[in-house]
């Protein structure tokens, strides 16, 4: 059942405010989600003032300069700053989006940062993606084939068949999709979400792969696939511009195809 | 630290509302809307069925202005919950996920039972 209020451990309270350094001129407010294991206390949304004149321009360059320069214990996960690994996926400005492509100019006001939505919280920007992970095994994302490959190369496709593949296999898996889906909010504890259904859907259209029964023998159930009711959150947020609520519709139109 | 004392993040009080969601949960409360006005509906075909007096007690009961508004607030939600259905048929056949045409398609679905709400009391129901 969904619980739309925040548990008693997670509501939110007013935090501190890092002024802005002395002679700063072109400054933004960033309000950024703290919280701390240790402390004991609830979350907070702690306020800096970010001088732009000596700052990078995306928000993954803001979060490293209060890092660095204004509060070293603020805690996120970062690694390619290009847009490729996928750690760096956060909620900023009220959607999902990787803080290494978000630009700042492109938010109007205050930029308000938080974790990843309706997930347990590590520390600060860190949500555990436990489940997630888990979730995104239990789809098997490998080849599955009985037939050999041919002894002297690669199992070979055409063109076309590749391009099937292509946008589902461009996923870097960051969750942003996932924890954008309100269906995915009230029952992620057994509907897959998008990202893993985006997964899911790579290997059924693979067309080296040959467990494509057994992948949606697994998939038809009322949570895993069909807790999605095109609600398209996860479309609409996808950083890296990938379609996985059409990805979930061709499964549900392939569960459909092969009742008849 | 155990996992089941981790906080959760905020979700709704975050995340900002937009087409694609505020329309999903619209069609969801127009249909849990119609479920209740149902009711009325039953009411009155009972009304009808019972004889001219109870026929004319339910016509004087849906005269009043605040049944007008709710019975309004129905043929809007039904309009509504009408045109996204078709939306969302075209959606299990295939047909617009691109983010573009879910706008398009949004905004039809918005405009088209704002258009045959107004026809139907125009027309049907004055």
């Amino acid at each position: 059942m969904a619980q739309f209020r925040l548990p008693a451990n997670s509501r939110i309270s007013r935090g501190k405010h890092h002024p802005a350094p002395e002679g700063a001129k072109n400054t933004r407010r960033f309000a950024v989600y703290r919280y701390s294991p240790e402390a004991g206390e609830n979350p907070r949304v702690d306020t800096y003032e970010v001088d732009l004149d000596s700052c990078g321009p995306m928000v993954l360059d803001a979060l490293i300069k209060i890092k660095n320069d204004i509060d070293s214990t603020l805690t996120f996960r970062r690694s390619c700053r290009e847009g490729i690994c996928g750690s760096c996926a956060m909620n900023i400005d009220g959607t999902n989006t990787l803080a290494c492509t978000q630009a700042i100019e492109d938010v109007k006001g205050e930029v308000k940062v938080y974790p990843l939505p309706h997930m347990p919280v590590i520390k600060d920007l860190v949500p555990d993606l436990t489940n997630f992970y888990a979730q995104y095994a239990s789809i098997k994302p490998w080849l599955q084939a009985k037939t050999p490959p041919p002894p002297d190369g690669e199992r070979l496709q055409s063109r076309e068949d590749q391009a099937k593949i292509n946008e589902p296999s461009a996923c870097i898996l960051c969750a942003c999709c996932s924890t954008a889906c309100p269906s995915y909010w009230w029952n992620g504890d057994r509907y897959l979400g998008p990202a893993v259904l985006l997964a899911a859907y790579r290997w059924l259209v693979d067309s080296r792969d040959e467990a494509a029964g057994e992948r949606l023998d697994q998939l038809e159930d009322p949570f895993r696939l069909y807790r999605c009711h095109t609600i398209m959150n996860c479309t609409r947020t996808c950083p890296k511009g990938l379609n996985p609520a059409k990805a979930i519709g061709e499964i549900k139109k392939m569960m459909a195809e092969r009742r008849h | 630290m155990a996992r089941g004392e981790r906080p959760l993040s905020p979700h709704l009080q975050v995340y900002r509302p937009q087409i694609t969601s505020v329309l999903s949960i619209s069609h969801r409360a127009s249909g849990v809307f119609l479920a209740a006005a149902s009711l009325l509906l039953i009411y009155w075909l009972l009304a009808a069925a019972s004889g001219p007096e109870a026929y004319a007690a339910a016509q004087g009961f849906f005269g009043h202005w605040l049944l007008r508004l709710v019975l309004i607030a129905a043929s809007f939600g039904f309009f509504y919950h009408l045109c996204n259905g078709i939306r969302h048929l075209c959606w299990d056949a295939g047909w617009g996920y691109e983010i573009r045409q879910v706008i398009v398609s949004g905004w039809t679905v918005i405009i088209a039972s704002l258009v045959l709400t107004l026809g139907f009391w125009l027309l049907v129901a004055a």
